[in-house]
């Protein structure tokens, strides 16, 4: 066994994927060059328009804070080795409790209510997992397109109750009503501004400091809980699982409704922290980003979180971009994302044979030489 | 009678088949290490060897399924450059793959004409070949319908649709790789009828086996492999058991296990007339009875595929009993109502299963992370809520060093140990927890020698600890010199008992084909 | 006679809103049933749509178009067997990319190229698919019941209606009847008695999924050039997740996934129409209920409540000869 050359850990969690990413990001450029533009202009704006001034570090980090979340829920799930496609509708239904709980409850003090919002977002969203994993684990249901079917169909529901029910009265606009001023999440500026720091304004609030902590205890509860442990040999060898005395449908549900649960604390950075209020279609996209950062992330949460940062710095920075040169839309960034997706994702092991090689022949020389 | 099928040349028969030289690596493993090999036109050539020996690489490569890294193969004396399938098919080799290549959902017909449709709309050849699969129905004694579904036909069927698709593309030479595994012994019996009726056809066939009997009864010649190399070729008739089992392990093999006398207490295993139900509804255990003491260890023989897996697994929690109870100690623990895998672990029963990748570990994980299924919820090693991977690690230690398993690194990942080392971590696993009974199947299964050995003499020290042990194996050499008693099944049902004592091959192999316990006593008295 | 003509109507506007499912829905059938799953039909239908739209602009003709859209989903598709077939990465993960990849890119280019917002320039009667009228429709036109049936419903549309749903049998007769069929349903099932019969599953699965691109190019260029007259973005609106319930829903079956593309057709045709209308003891019809509906069908189906969908045995695995 000893002349099979396993790739050490920083070539398999760091070159591999930053080979990847490298590629997604040639193409891209690629693809500016054929548009007639500069694609080294383009890198320039984009980090300008993420990182050049106080403001956009701002954004960039709100925009990663849903990252963080989304990406987050698929990994969770996915360690259970289930693919969830439906974050998105998951964080859609998550922010209808949101915005119950802060319109009905709207006598609870901040503190309480800060619990309160947390718990109905995760409620809501882990009943709307809990279907698709339920029929997955019990009735053999294919996951991937169950979730793909209650994105549309929350979507459907989420008009018909904000068209119908949610909207105030007299109001034209599908939307709820404003969320009292009391219950919203402090932005980070003004948090800042209350210790004496002066900040740019942003949409920054608290939720982003939530999404660091959630990203620490996901970190603690896959590799070192009995339960992420479990969730674990259930994704890997379910049949291993059973013979443990695991159920795997008891983890399936389990994991998945936790992988609602966080996608849909989106909503809290959104409804509670920025909007105020519930819009159709919140999520834009948020949750299919999540693929995307999990993926390039390893599902671990701090490769995710490092991900959810590429992609707020992507999204801040595009915005950007459509501004400065209007040939380039801020779709440039979709399909940098639909890039990563396919890179990092699909195509992830096109360059495992070739670096093994390398490695393999540059480990070999080196011992020759250490034995010469 | 060969020298009609000849080729004509000067008297001299060319072999069917002649492999020169031929050599494969897959990554470290040395699968095959210069191979020669020479099958004669019209026989029944046997080649032997434990599993892994390289048996089945060869034959893959010789059906162009793998390429050789060197060598040669020659057909009729022609070489022959085989890159795949197809070119082995136009050179007349056809071959029954032991997982076999069938589309379930397609019938008979459609399977036998997949890649020899004979044009480019089916209807065009769908009616010359049902003439001619009749035909060779007829020839064969196959008894096959063509339009059944493959998927609705049992195992012994399937095998000859496989028989079926070769001889319809016109093989003249067929390989079978260990084609009995899976068998009764009557479908076993009808097979080699078959086979012995291509033989007289003039036809070439290479049988692959690790069963000595089969060589034995079968074979004119047998070719002997081990550990990838190609050791020995005789003639069968001038060839014996012991000669070829001496070849295939490289030293003569201890078969007779050195241990004292049983000395069983208690009932610690008692099953009445439990009854087990495979996915499909389909019962493969039917009201086994029996019981299992402190101190002894029960064996379970029987072809594989006769309830034996099912029947550890409904013990092991893994599968719900239809009908029937279990009692631990007395206590009820019928597998299915609240009672699983965990469940049992906790009341002190251990289980070493039969397949250990697809089962008894992870293959991704660490060694260490490997030690802990189904004991991860042990306070020992956890600290409140979070697992304590000190501990852990520390108890993989001690597993790995009690059980000499290599590398003791409990960091690496299991996949990256050899199947011996994999194996004695299982069982560490599951005996270091002093349980009252262990369930164990097919413990050296992949196993090498040297490691069978320190498996074997670890389940005899838990029997003269006072455990119980129930042991599952197909291998009657394992089960005659492990156990104290030998339970048989064949088809589900138990069908008798033998003691350790008046045990041999020919009265177990005759129960193990369904025969009354008395009378195959019998039959072996008049022998 | 006036809710004849309504149901005349309905049923009209089933058949254009199928069209385009019927074909995705084939096209998803020829590349699962070969074992490669294909989620991207949304974005290879978009991808079409675009190039379609904007070729037939140049071009001034559809079949222009309609073939610029072929060739831009055989390029996707073959993207896809390169993810999926050659390299062995997930299949669901390559279909999520090209959907999200298609999205951003027919606005991107749309954009450099039109400056419209991401729409293609609005096409001229010539350059799109017009209406045909069947050989003595006009004649029949007054003839009660029958007249209104072949006339409204059965004449009138553009080619490509007629083309889906003839690609309903053909499909089946290539499925059932050739041996090409034969083959893909085999790989899709057990790709090893492929390899062992002498055929390559690799070569097999590559022409499955260029199959399935000819038929979703085809789907997508009806959007742009067929039914509306020009590419706007992120039009597909779900339609290719429709088509693959669909799919599903039919059991990766031609003709069960054909009636299922209808009901779900008309489901959608009926809800524009129900926007508003107050049914007595009913009230208002909640339209998104009516909308909802083909999703919350395939996952009542998919529970196994109404039968059991039995995917492809080998669908969604990559080809790994065992050892």
């Amino acid at each position: 066994m000893s002349n099979v050359v396993q790739l050490p850990r920083w070539i398999d969690v760091g070159v591999l994927p930053l080979l990847n990413l490298l590629l997604a990001l040639v193409v891209s450029a690629l693809l500016v060059l054929a548009i007639g533009e500069n694609p080294v202009e383009v890198v320039e704006i984009l980090l300008y328009g993420a990182f050049g001034y106080d403001e956009a570090w701002g954004y960039t980090l709100y925009y990663t804070t849903n990252f963080v979340f989304t990406g987050l829920s698929f990994a969770v799930a996915f360690h259970c080795g289930l693919f969830n496609i439906g974050a998105e509708g998951q964080a859609y239904v998550g922010g209808l409790g949101v915005t119950l709980a802060a319109l009905y409850l709207d006598f609870l003090p901040f503190p309480l209510m800060l619990v309160v919002g947390m718990m109905a977002a995760a409620i809501f969203g882990a009943a709307w997992a809990y279907i698709p994993a339920y029929l997955q684990a019990r009735r053999g249901s294919h996951i991937v397109i169950t979730t793909i079917m209650f994105n549309f169909i929350a979507s459907s529901l989420m008009v018909y109750l904000l068209v119908n029910v949610l909207r105030p009265q007299g109001s034209m606009t599908p939307e709820s009503e404003q969320i009292a001023e009391h219950l919203r999440l402090p932005f980070i500026h003004d948090m800042a501004a209350a210790f004496g720091i002066d900040m740019a304004s942003s949409p920054l609030n608290l939720s982003f400091v939530y999404a660091i902590a959630a990203s620490i205890l996901v970190w603690m509860f896959i590799w070192h809980t009995r339960w992420g442990y479990a969730i674990r040999t259930v994704g890997a060898n379910a049949v291993a699982a059973t013979y443990g005395g695991i159920d795997p449908g008891r983890y399936i549900i389990i994991a998945m409704m936790i992988s609602g649960a966080l996608a849909s604390f989106m909503a809290l950075n959104e409804v509670m922290g920025v909007q105020h209020r519930l819009l159709i279609d919140f999520t834009a996209g948020y949750g299919f980003v999540g693929i995307a950062v999990a993926l390039m992330g390893r599902n671990h949460p701090f490769g995710i979180f490092l991900a959810a940062l590429l992609f707020g710095m992507l999204y801040q920075g595009g915005a950007e971009l459509s501004f400065e040169i209007p040939t380039i839309s801020n779709d440039m960034v979709v399909v940098i994302q639909g890039l990563v997706i396919l890179f990092t994702g699909a195509m992830e092991h096109m360059f495992r044979p070739r670096v093994t090689k390398i490695y393999t022949a540059w480990r070999l020389r080196r011992d020759r030489m250490e034995a010469a | 009678m060969h020298q009609m099928h000849g080729t004509g040349e000067t008297g001299a028969v060319q072999p069917a088949i002649e492999l020169r030289g031929i050599d494969k690596r897959f990554g470290a493993v040395h699968a095959n290490k210069e191979i020669d090999l020479k099958v004669d036109k019209g026989t029944i050539h046997g080649i032997v060897g434990e599993n892994g020996a390289g048996k089945s690489t060869l034959m893959s490569i010789l059906y162009g399924f793998y390429q050789a890294d060197g060598g040669t193969i020659h057909v009729d004396g022609k070489l022959c450059d085989i890159k795949g399938s197809e070119d082995a098919i136009a050179a007349g080799i056809g071959m029954v793959h032991q997982h076999f290549m069938l589309v379930e959902t397609f019938s008979v017909l459609e399977n036998v004409i997949l890649g020899v449709e004979g044009g480019a709309v089916l209807r065009d050849g769908v009616d010359k070949a049902r003439v001619e699969l009749e035909r060779l129905e007829r020839e064969y004694s196959l008894d096959i319908d063509p339009d059944a579904i493959v998927g609705d036909l049992s195992v012994g069927l399937q095998q000859r649709v496989e028989i079926l698709k070769a001889l319809y593309r016109g093989a003249e030479i067929l390989i079978l790789d260990e084609p009995t595994g899976v068998l009764t012994p009557q479908e076993a019996d009808h097979l080699f009828r078959i086979l012995a009726t291509l033989k007289e056809q003039g036809k070439t066939v290479v049988l692959i086996t690790h069963k000595l009997r089969e060589i034995m009864a079968a074979t004119d010649n047998v070719s002997v492999m081990r550990q990838g190399a190609m050791v020995a070729d005789r003639k069968t008739a001038q060839t014996s058991p012991e000669e070829l089992s001496e070849l295939m392990v490289g030293r003569r093999v201890l078969l007779r296990l050195e241990k004292g006398e049983a000395n069983p207490g208690a009932t610690v295993l008692q099953v009445n007339d439990l009854c087990v139900d495979n996915a499909q509804g389909v019962r493969k255990v039917k009201n086994a009875s029996f019981t299992v003491r402190a101190g002894e260890i029960v064996g379970i023989a029987g072809v594989s595929g006769n309830g034996q897996s099912e029947l550890l697994e409904a013990l092991g929690g893994i599968r719900s009993a239809s009908e029937g109870s279990v009692l631990l100690n007395d206590q009820d623990v019928t597998p299915g109502k609240g009672v699983d895998a965990a469940e049992l672990r906790k009341r002190g029963v251990a289980h070493v299963p039969e397949d250990r990748h697809r089962m008894a570990m992870v293959t991704g994980f660490t060694a260490k992370e490997a030690a802990i299924l189904g004991y991860e919820d042990d306070p020992a090693y956890n600290n409140s809520i979070l697992l304590d991977w000190h501990a852990i690690s520390k108890a993989t230690a001690n597993m790995m060093l009690e059980f000499d398993v290599r590398p003791d690194d409990p960091d690496l990942k299991a996949a990256n140990f050899s199947g011996g080392n994999q194996q004695k971590l299982v069982l560490a696993r599951e005996i270091m927890r002093d349980p009252e009974l262990l369930l164990v199947g097919q413990p050296t299964r992949g196993v090498d020698i040297g490691a069978i050995e320190f498996i074997h003499k670890r389940i005899v020290a838990m029997r003269d600890a006072g455990k119980a042990v129930l042991l599952v194996s197909v291998e009657l050499d394992e089960i005659m010199s492990l156990a104290d008693r030998i339970l048989v099944m064949c088809d589900g049902v138990i069908i008798g008992e033998v003691s350790a004592a008046e045990a041999n091959e020919r009265v177990l192999g005759l129960m193990m084909a369904g025969v009354d316990p008395n009378e195959a006593k019998a039959v072996e008295g008049q022998a | 006679m006036e809710n004849f003509e309504l149901v005349i109507l309905l049923l009209d506007a089933t058949l254009r809103t199928s069209t385009p499912l019927i074909l995705a829905a084939l096209a998803g059938m020829f590349s699962e049933r070969s074992g490669t799953i294909n989620l991207a039909l949304e974005g290879m239908m978009l991808g079409g749509a675009f190039a379609a739209a904007a070729v037939a602009y140049y071009a001034g003709s559809p079949w222009v178009g309609l073939l610029a859209a072929i060739a831009a989903t055989i390029a996707l598709s073959l993207l896809h067997g390169f993810a999926c077939i050659t390299h062995k990465g997930n299949q669901v993960v390559s279909g999520m990319a090209i959907n999200i990849l298609m999205s951003g890119f027919t606005a991107l280019v749309g954009i450099a190229l039109f400056a419209q917002g991401g729409k293609t320039p609005a096409l001229d009667k010539a350059s799109r698919f017009q209406p045909i009228t069947l050989p003595g429709a006009e004649a029949v036109r007054d003839v009660p019941i029958l007249g209104p049936i072949y006339f409204e419903l059965l004449s009138g549309h553009n080619i490509l209606v007629y083309i889906a749903f003839f690609a309903v049998p053909a499909a089946w007769w290539v499925m059932y009847r050739t041996r090409f069929g034969l083959r893909l349903r085999a790989v899709g099932e057990n790709p090893g008695a492929v390899d062992t019969a002498g055929i390559s599953v690799v070569l097999m699965r590559y022409r499955a999924v260029v199959c399935s691109g000819v038929l979703v190019g085809m789907s997508g260029a009806y959007l742009s050039t067929a039914q509306g007259a020009s590419f706007l973005q992120d039009m597909t609106a779900g339609k290719g997740y429709i088509a693959l319930a669909a799919m599903v829903f039919g059991k990766w079956r031609p003709f069960p996934a054909l009636f299922a593309c209808l009901l779900f057709g008309f489901l959608d045709a009926a809800a524009t129409r129900l926007q508003g209308v107050i049914l007595p003891g009913i009230g208002e019809v909640p339209v998104q209920l009516v909308q909802a509906l083909p999703y919350v069908l395939t996952v009542i189906l998919l529970a196994g409540f109404i039968g059991r969908a039995t995917p492809p045995k080998a669908l969604g695995r990559a080809y790994v000869k065992e050892r």
